[in-house]
């Protein structure tokens, strides 16, 4: 089955929400700024509208025109909607304003000067925080976590050997092609007034919250709705609450249809990115190269609000430890709060950035006993029964060593080995290399968290007999609409022309949880099966569940008795058996299950320039079973190529702690000519839990290329660089 | 905004003549970068020249190559000659910007934008090109490396335009061109070298590097290093050269250590065993 | 950058030209084959003028300062960024854009992948038929080389490359 909407999307024929004409709700539609801080902390003196405009013209919005609490909806509700007389970083919200002039505005925009007594702010993570530059309790500190298992200091006594090593990642910023983009409206409904807000993004929940929160309205008053969506890879999950609010606010006070469209370079320097992290490991090993004892701290920059980093860091303790066995693990992890914008969701969620640490540590640690990395690996992964950090029991049945066998075989491994290593003795300045990551990434949600989500999702039965699947999670191109099709018209029993996905809108679908953790297909996917079979069942007879023709007729026949009315089959959210995570001690099941992956990186550094280009890559993934092999194969090729950007060349510039290098000019990603074709492997083992079988792929494909990619630079010349985005400049002095 | 339509290049140098600050408009590539938000340009005065065909010309004659001041780097790939003659053009041309960029980019625009990472001036003045400004009272030959005065300054008068680029046709037995950008393609050169020999006798070095000065250099100390046939063993051997010739900072996107370090990695490695004195 | 506070000249009127006509300048142009005439603004650009006053919002803005090919259309056959293009520059072209191709030839690309989210989509899809069109343009540059003024997100590209090679019947020409 084909992407559904991919002729739409090639031919141009998709509508994104900046396409659409200013009819219909939007006749009339005012454009909407953002009027934002020009400095990282401060007191906020006074707004000053620049001369020369009728600014009663305009539709200004401040804090006070806020009707509910001037916060942003989510774990702690420290963010405010619009600073609220004081700054906490560049960029951030101050005032809105609103014209249908859009050029005008745009001048207007420009003549606000936001004038500001400065503090000093924290922009580094790694240090602690002077005296004066506390401003959440008495270190700054957003969230500590911590997991043991074992005793690391009995072993480290008796060890063989210990390694340590120190490992950084910078933030990455997300670069999906549409840049966000809001409308809001105000609608009649049987309640009063009912504020609509449509446009790009990825959780319609959260922005709905967020509403019900800041504007102090009920569900049955305020309404969200997905417009199509052009990329988010986490970028759309929390940001959209913020420029849904500013949306509304402008409506609820002009009385007019709204549009915020950011243009690249305020979208770059104001929305989330990727947290940065520094990690330590401290490793005990015995001769043979087996961990005796992992002992690994981890700090997060968060930014300047709470936002998620709690369970970005959540999720990157989890990973932290890699896809090994080890008998004593104590990870410590903490998220600082800083002046700068608040890091948020990014694809991997955390866990890049620890198995970045984990796999660089690994060759290093085979280096340090002179012995192959591979074999290192090789004595370390989890086998089937052997516990993770957490002390969750690996099962499911996935050879993880008969996947790393597989991974070296379709790679060449040994042969790009042996013939990098020939070519490197008498090239007069270029090294090629090779390396590999094994990585695992955890489906769904953190320990608890599905059952807390307690997700929902319908199915509708339409008179006509085909099926509407009505849930909350979103198509912003990682393909669930056609894989829910897939999945619905395989339950039902129908054809995929017979099952339709119904538009994403908060009066309309139930929340299945945010379109996150790819959890998507395992999760919301399963959801769609039950729905189904629940709707199987209200139809069947004698307990007997109906599919296919029938179940279509018993559709159509039930509407012909029930002229007018909704007939829905439901689910809600079960967890797996026997899964238990104790979230206050970290013990237990962090997962329900696990993806597994191998990847090889083969590299030549130009050491003239000491440029690294990436010649050839392999990527294994054990995602369940493929669903759909061209969406799935893309997810991997799509997160390979996110992950090379992150490993290489995305740095971030920060001038007084705001992105300098906000344009794609100045922040590189990578072009078609700068990477291989990606190889992709899939390793099939289905997941009975899982939508289809499956379980999630979207981010399993971010963890490995920069550990890869970097181990391959060291085999290649020897360089031990253990921070990202080794850029040109970076490696240079490690020639 | 206010723009100018001319039909001619008489025209044009009329209205450049009467209205000393207008802005000469050709591809547009550099000049709409970001446009929405650069309202205060939207009330400067222009001048477009996209429309005169005149300026649209490759001419070949019996000693030299003439590039109409409209030339794109598109029109020099499609050239069937200069492959062979200019190979630099080429190699440069096909490294500017993507396709979206070389149809439209024009050689005079890059020239008379000023930035010293412009990829088109090295090999220009490594090919000892020189630049006809035409103005109401006539047409100046200046020389492209007498052509910057300092960053973004040159000696083109307001009333004057870029009519031509004009390269003389002569032999050289080494051509190289290098340009370091932060990816292969789509990149502004964080360090960029242009170098010919040319095979008189005695031989003609010219070295020029870019991003790494104000303006676009020609290098006088390397190339006094290179005629002179000094010795030269090790990258390190070209510091002092390139210390005397060249003035990196740190910038957006690099820094003045790596620039040098790779303008004389690249200079030895290029060179290493071109000339025997180099090995 | 605009959106934040620095300061903007406040001098918004346009004066006359000889060529222009109430601060408009009227131009004529071939659009998808078709004779459009429409008076400009000076500042618009050719990305403004097609999206929001010629109802072809096919070509997107992904930046707005020719990096990301998304507004990628052909200009008297050749491949431009009509981000860069001020609207009055294209009078008496022939331009083309994403709406000209029709959907039934896309078929090849549907199915290796070549589109996710979309947002990229028509700009590589206009630059990919253009090679089509033009494929003698593979004696001298590689898919990927040609491609590369359209910056993707979403695919890692091989959708795209796989997608084109099949398009023009290629099967080699993204391979170095
Ligand atoms: C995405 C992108 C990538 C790019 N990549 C590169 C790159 O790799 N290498 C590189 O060197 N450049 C690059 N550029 C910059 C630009 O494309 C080139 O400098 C190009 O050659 C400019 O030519 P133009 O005709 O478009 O100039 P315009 O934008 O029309 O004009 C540029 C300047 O020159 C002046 N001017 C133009 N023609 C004349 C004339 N005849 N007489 C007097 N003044 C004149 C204008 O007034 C203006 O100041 C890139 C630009 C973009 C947007
Ligand atoms: S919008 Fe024109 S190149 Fe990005
Ligand atoms: S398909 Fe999303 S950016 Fe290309």
């Amino acid at each position: 089955m084909h992407r559904l909407e991919g002729l739409s999307k090639l031919s141009g024929a998709e509508r994104y929400l900046d396409d659409e004409p200013l009819e219909g709700a939007l006749k009339g539609c005012l454009w909407g700024m953002t009027v934002r801080s020009p400095i990282s902390r401060g007191k906020i003196r006074r707004i000053a509208y620049g001369a020369g405009f009728d600014w009663s013209k305009f539709v200004v919005v401040e804090p006070g025109d806020i009707p509910g609490p001037n916060e942003t909806y989510l774990i702690e509700n420290d963010q405010p909607v619009l600073a609220p007389g004081y700054v906490r970083h560049m960029h951030e919200a101050v005032a809105l304003v609103a014209h249908e002039d859009r050029n005008l505005l745009r001048r207007a925009a420009a003549s606000i000067r936001v004038e500001v007594d400065a503090d000093p702010p924290a922009l580094d993570f790694r240090v602690a925080p002077r005296a004066d530059q506390i401003q959440r309790g008495s270190d700054n500190l957003i969230k500590k976590l911590q997991i043991k298992k074992g005793d690391v200091h009995a072993a480290f006594a008796n060890a063989y050997k210990i390694v340590e090593g120190e490992y950084e990642t910078g933030a990455q910023e997300h670069v999906y092609i549409e840049n966000n983009a809001m409308s809001a409206w105000i609608e009649d409904g049987p309640n009063g007034d009912v504020v609509v807000v449509r446009g790009s993004m990825q959780c319609p929940y959260y922005v709905l919250n967020a509403l019900k929160h800041a504007l102090g309205r009920d569900e049955t008053r305020v309404r969200v709705i997905q417009a199509p969506t052009g990329g988010g890879f986490g970028g759309k999950e929390d940001y959209p609450s913020t420029i849904a609010l500013h949306c509304a606010l402008l409506t609820l006070k002009a009385k007019r249809p709204v549009k915020i469209i950011y243009d690249r370079s305020e979208d770059m320097a104001a929305t989330t990115k990727r947290h940065p992290s520094l990690v330590r490991h401290k490793t005990a090993v015995d001769k043979s190269g087996k961990l005796l004892a992992q002992q690994i701290e981890v700090i997060l920059d968060g930014g300047a609000y709470v936002t998620l980093s709690p369970v970005v860091l959540s999720r990157g303790i989890i990973h932290a430890a890699g896809p090994y066995t080890c008998e004593n693990v104590l990870i410590e992890g903490k998220a600082v709060l800083t002046n700068s914008v608040p890091y948020g969701a990014f694809r991997g969620f955390g866990a890049p950035q620890t198995i970045f640490a984990c796999e660089r540590h690994m060759d290093r640690i085979a280096h340090a006993l002179g012995l192959d990395p591979i074999e290192v690996r090789r004595i370390n992964l989890l086998k089937d029964g052997q516990t993770t950090s957490t002390q969750q029991t690996i099962s499911g049945g996935t050879d993880r060593h008969a996947l790393l066998n597989e991974t070296l075989r379709v790679s060449a491994y040994d042969k790009h080995k042996r013939e990098s290593e020939a070519f490197n003795k008498t090239h007069p300045y270029l090294r090629r290399g090779i390396g590999i990551a094994t990585v695992l990434h955890g489906a769904g949600f953190t320990g608890n968290g599905e059952v807390y989500l307690n997700s929902k999702v319908d199915v509708g039965a339409r008179p006509d007999g085909k099926i509407e699947v009505l849930a909350a999670s979103t198509e912003m191109g990682q393909g669930t609409n056609t894989v829910f099709t897939r999945i619905a018209a395989d339950a039902a029993g129908y054809d995929t022309a017979d099952v339709v996905v119904g538009v994403p809108d908060t009066f309309r679908v139930p929340n299945s949880g945010p379109t996150v953790a790819s959890r998507t297909v395992m999760v919301v996917g399963k959801l769609v099966e039950r729905a189904i079979d629940d709707l199987a069942a209200q139809l069947g007879q004698n307990g007997k569940p109906l599919r296919g023709p029938s179940l279509k007729k018993a559709i159509t026949d039930w509407h012909t008795t029930n002229p007018g009315k909704e007939l829905k089959g439901r689910a809600t959210y079960t967890p797996p058996p026997n899964v238990k995570f104790d979230d206050k001690n970290y013990v237990g099941d962090a997962y329900a299950t696990f993806a597994w992956g191998a990847c090889v990186a083969h590299v030549e550094v130009d050491l003239r320039t000491a440029a690294v280009r990436v010649l050839d890559f392999t990527a294994m993934q054990d995602i369940g079973k493929v669903i759909n092999p061209v969406l799935a194969k893309g997810q991997v090729q799509g997160g390979v190529v996110q992950a090379i950007g992150w490993a290489l060349s995305e740095e971030f510039k920060f001038k007084d702690g705001g992105m300098l290098n906000n344009t794609l000019t100045n922040y590189i990603i990578p072009t078609s000519d700068d990477v291989p074709p990606i190889r992709v492997v899939f390793h099939e083992n289905p997941y009975p839990f899982g939508g289809g079988g499956a379980k999630g792929v979207g981010e399993l494909p971010m963890d490995g290329p920069a550990p890869a990619i970097l181990n391959a630079v060291a085999h290649a010349t020897g360089a031990d660089a253990r921070a990202i985005p080794l850029t040109p400049e970076h490696l240079l002095p490690l020639l | 905004m206010n723009v100018l339509l001319p039909n001619s290049l008489a025209e044009a140098c009329d209205f450049c003549a009467k209205q000393p600050d207008l802005i000469p408009l050709a591809g547009a590539t550099d000049l709409l970068v970001h446009w929405p938000l650069r309202q205060a340009e939207h009330d400067k005065t222009y001048l477009d020249l996209s429309k005169l065909q005149e300026l649209r010309t490759i001419t070949w004659s019996a000693n030299s190559l003439t590039l109409g001041a409209l030339t794109t780097y598109w029109d020099v790939l499609q050239d069937p000659r200069a492959k062979s003659d200019f190979p630099l053009l080429i190699e440069s041309a096909r490294q500017v910007g993507a396709i979206q960029i070389q149809s439209r980019g024009t050689w005079a625009g890059n020239i008379a934008n000023g930035s010293p990472a412009a990829d088109g001036v090295p090999v220009l003045m490594a090919y000892d090109a020189s630049v006809a400004l035409t103005s109401k009272s006539g047409t100046r030959s200046v020389p492209l490396h007498e052509y910057y005065t300092g960053y973004r300054k040159s000696v083109r008068r307001s009333d004057e335009l870029i009519s031509a680029i004009s390269i003389p046709l002569r032999r050289y037995d080494f051509a190289v061109f290098h340009k370091v950008g932060a990816r292969r393609a789509q990149a502004i050169t964080k360090i960029g070298l242009a170098m010919t020999r040319e095979s008189a006798k005695p031989a003609t070095w010219r070295v020029v590097a870019n991003s790494v000065a104000a303006t676009v250099k020609r290098c006088a100390a390397v190339e006094n290093l290179l005629h002179a046939g000094a010795p030269i063993r090790k990258p390190e051997d070209f510091a002092a050269a390139i210390a005397s010739d060249v003035t990196p900072i740190d910038d957006i996107r690099s820094t003045a250590d790596y620039r040098r370090t790779v303008m004389a990695r690249l200079l030895y490695h290029s060179l290493k065993g071109v000339s025997p004195a180099i090995s | 950058m605009g959106f934040a506070t620095s300061q903007s000249s406040m001098n918004h009127q346009s004066t006359q030209s000889s060529a222009t006509l109430n601060g408009t300048i009227a131009i004529r142009f071939t659009l998808n084959g078709r004779e459009v005439e429409i008076a400009v603004d000076p500042t618009e650009r050719l990305l403004d003028t097609l999206r929001y006053r010629l109802n072809l919002p096919g070509s997107k803005e992904g930046c707005g300062e020719g990096e990301c090919g998304a507004c990628t259309v052909t200009i008297d056959d050749l491949p431009a960024n009509s981000c860069l293009v001020p609207t009055f520059q294209v009078r008496g072209c022939n331009v083309r854009t994403i709406e000209s191709i029709p959907t039934s030839s896309l078929q090849p690309m549907l199915e290796t992948g070549a589109t996710q989210c979309g947002a990229c989509t028509p700009g590589v899809v206009v630059t990919a038929n253009w090679i089509k069109e033009h494929s003698s343009v593979l004696a001298s540059h590689t898919l990927r080389a040609l491609m590369a003024g359209n910056l993707c997100r979403c695919t890692g590209y091989d959708g795209i490359i796989d997608g084109l090679e099949k398009w023009i019947g290629n099967p080699k020409g993204g391979r170095p």
